[in-house]
């Protein structure tokens, strides 16, 4: 559906040059929510409007439903743009017009017969909830029914992808939620590909299915988000993923294992989806001769599947410990020594 | 007092018809310029450094002559237009001339201040450059665009009564003629009061008017 081909942005700014985009390599399937996260500066951005051509690459290639976009004449690109809808974290509706005109604008544009214009509006008022709200104007909004008339808009012309520009970063948790839930329905409504740029990993576990972490430019980690939830392979992941796992190891924990006896080990125990509700810890405790103590844990959802993350400390012998690892090695789970000052 | 009222009113005619007719004719020359100095501007729709750079300069030039000697400098080119260099008609010429490029400057503000964010949406719904111009850019500006107007206008208003002083007619001609040079105070403060009237009413109605647009 979007395929990124070794895409470089480059910016001059005063003479010197700031790659924005380095060899960029994306490929997002159709139906997919797509997610990209990094720091502000990552080239998120920039990421997002070569996707529309808003910023031409420097070099490299852009598909959208298999048309190149960069070998597009500018009528035939006003057009392809007609089939990929875009919302932002300000909106950017018209303030001098209403609701209606604003969700109508991509219709008029075109010279849609009026009759049409009306009906699709209307339509599309309903399926975001705001059809009361037509003769209003934006600023009589809150953010989040600013953010739905965005929505509505960018779908009017029945677009096959959505972009979506830090579309909730301006938006209260709560009003985060029902965006994201709106997002959702889209997606499964009407199949239309989202691409959703963010520096929110809530937004990602929340909805998207794929995630690719961005920094400094160069796409560093991709993936199901699943996957780089479960085992981030770079630091930037992870740490992404902790501002919402909170599999960060409590202070506590931490004296306790700086004060730990000769005897006891500690682990961490990364437990996914059904594994996540064998009792693997009790069976330990019955088979082998270790004693049990679990010292921090929780679990979270992600994508509808329990991902769960215990911190646990045995008790025993050398030699049963280990054999105690060696058994939860053919679990499915993730089992990692927890040494003092690793989290 | 050395003159009568119908004079009076004759002249508030001539005034009216000076300003009315410079701001029409004003607007159509800086409208477009305005335009022009934004969308060529770097960066923008039609990025067009050549343009953008003799527009700015012919702009400038053309405001930095106070009015009183523009309106003597350009006499040739309003005798080739109009036929004559004295009179209101006459005295439109040199206004429209120092108006223009004023309004081309507002507008160009203006249209400065509209959201970035506005003409990005507007270029990912695949607007044409001119649909973009027409349908975000000078809508969203059109509160604004009014106030710059307003201030245009009373800025003609002054221009108007210095026309007088070349023979142009109007509430400035009146006040200099029997006012100043026949030392007739009644008539002095009559045209004062009635311009300063004049202007208060013109940023009232632009005040109104403005805010009616923007409706917040």
């Amino acid at each position: 559906m979007i395929t990124f081909e070794k895409v470089t942005k480059i910016y001059e700014s005063t003479g010197k040059q700031v790659k924005a985009l380095d060899d960029v390599d994306l490929h997002i399937e159709k139906g997919e929510i797509y997610g990209v996260i990094g720091f502000s500066g990552a080239g998120k951005s920039s990421l997002i409007r070569c996707v529309n051509l808003l910023e031409r690459p420097t070099s490299g290639k852009v598909v959208v439903n298999n048309q190149d976009l960069l070998s597009l004449s500018p009528k035939e690109l006003r057009e392809a743009k007609r089939n990929i809808g875009m919302i932002f974290q300000h909106f950017n509706l018209l303030n001098s017009k209403t609701v209606f005109t604003n969700v109508a604008m991509p219709l008029l544009l075109t010279k849609t017969p009026k009759e049409e214009v009306k009906k699709r509006v209307y339509e599309l008022l309903d399926f975001v909830g705001l059809r009361d709200k037509a003769d209003n104007y934006p600023d009589q909004l809150s953010g989040g029914q600013k953010q739905r008339i965005g929505i509505a808009r960018a779908l009017s012309t029945q677009p096959s992808v959505l972009l979506c520009d830090e579309a909730t970063s301006a938006l209260d948790p709560q009003t985060t939620q029902s965006i994201l839930d709106l997002l959702k329905r889209i997606n499964k409504e009407y199949n239309i590909t989202i691409l959703i740029i963010t520096h929110e990993m809530g937004v990602i576990r929340e909805i998207c299915d794929k995630v690719a972490v961005l920094d400094q430019g160069k796409v560093i980690e991709a993936g199901s988000v699943f996957d780089v939830f479960a085992q981030p392979k770079t630091e930037i992941a992870h740490n992404f993923v902790s501002t919402v796992m909170h599999d960060e190891i409590p202070e506590s924990v931490h004296q306790l294992i700086q004060s730990q006896e000769s005897t006891s080990q500690i682990y961490r125990i990364v437990f996914v989806g059904e594994s996540a509700g064998a009792p693997l810890l009790s069976q330990i405790a019955k088979q082998f001769d270790v004693e049990v103590n679990v010292l921090f844990g929780s679990i979270t959802e992600l994508q509808g599947t329990p991902f769960g993350n215990l911190i646990v400390k045995f008790e025993g012998e050398a030699k049963e410990i280990s054999r105690v690892i060696m058994h939860i090695n053919q679990q499915e789970v993730t089992v990692k020594e927890v040494l003092d000052n690793v989290s | 007092m050395l003159v009568d009222w119908d004079q009076i009113l004759i002249a508030l005619q001539e005034t009216i018809s000076m300003v009315a007719f410079s701001l029409a004719f004003a607007t159509i020359i800086g409208l477009p310029l305005g335009i022009l100095l934004v969308v060529t501007r770097k960066g923008h729709l039609w990025e067009n450094a050549p343009v953008f750079n003799v527009l700015n300069a012919v702009v400038n030039v053309f405001r930095s002559i106070p009015f009183i000697i523009l309106m003597v400098a350009v006499i040739p080119f309003t005798r080739l237009i109009v036929g004559t260099s004295i009179g209101t008609a006459a005295a439109i010429v040199p206004m429209v001339l120092f108006s223009g490029p004023y309004i081309a400057r507002l507008i160009e503000n203006s249209l400065l201040e509209v959201d970035p964010g506005v003409m990005e949406a507007a270029q990912a719904m695949g607007a044409t450059p001119r649909q973009i111009i027409v349908r975000f850019l000078l809508p969203e500006a059109l509160s604004s665009l009014i106030l710059g107007l307003t201030i245009a206008t009373i800025g003609l208003v002054g221009a108007s009564a210095m026309a007088g002083a070349i023979g142009g007619g109007g509430l400035g001609d009146l006040a200099i003629t029997y006012g100043y040079q026949r030392f007739d105070t009644v008539v002095m403060i009559i045209t004062v009061a009635i311009l300063v009237v004049m202007v208060q009413g013109l940023q009232t109605t632009g005040n109104i008017l403005s805010k009616k647009i923007r409706r917040r």
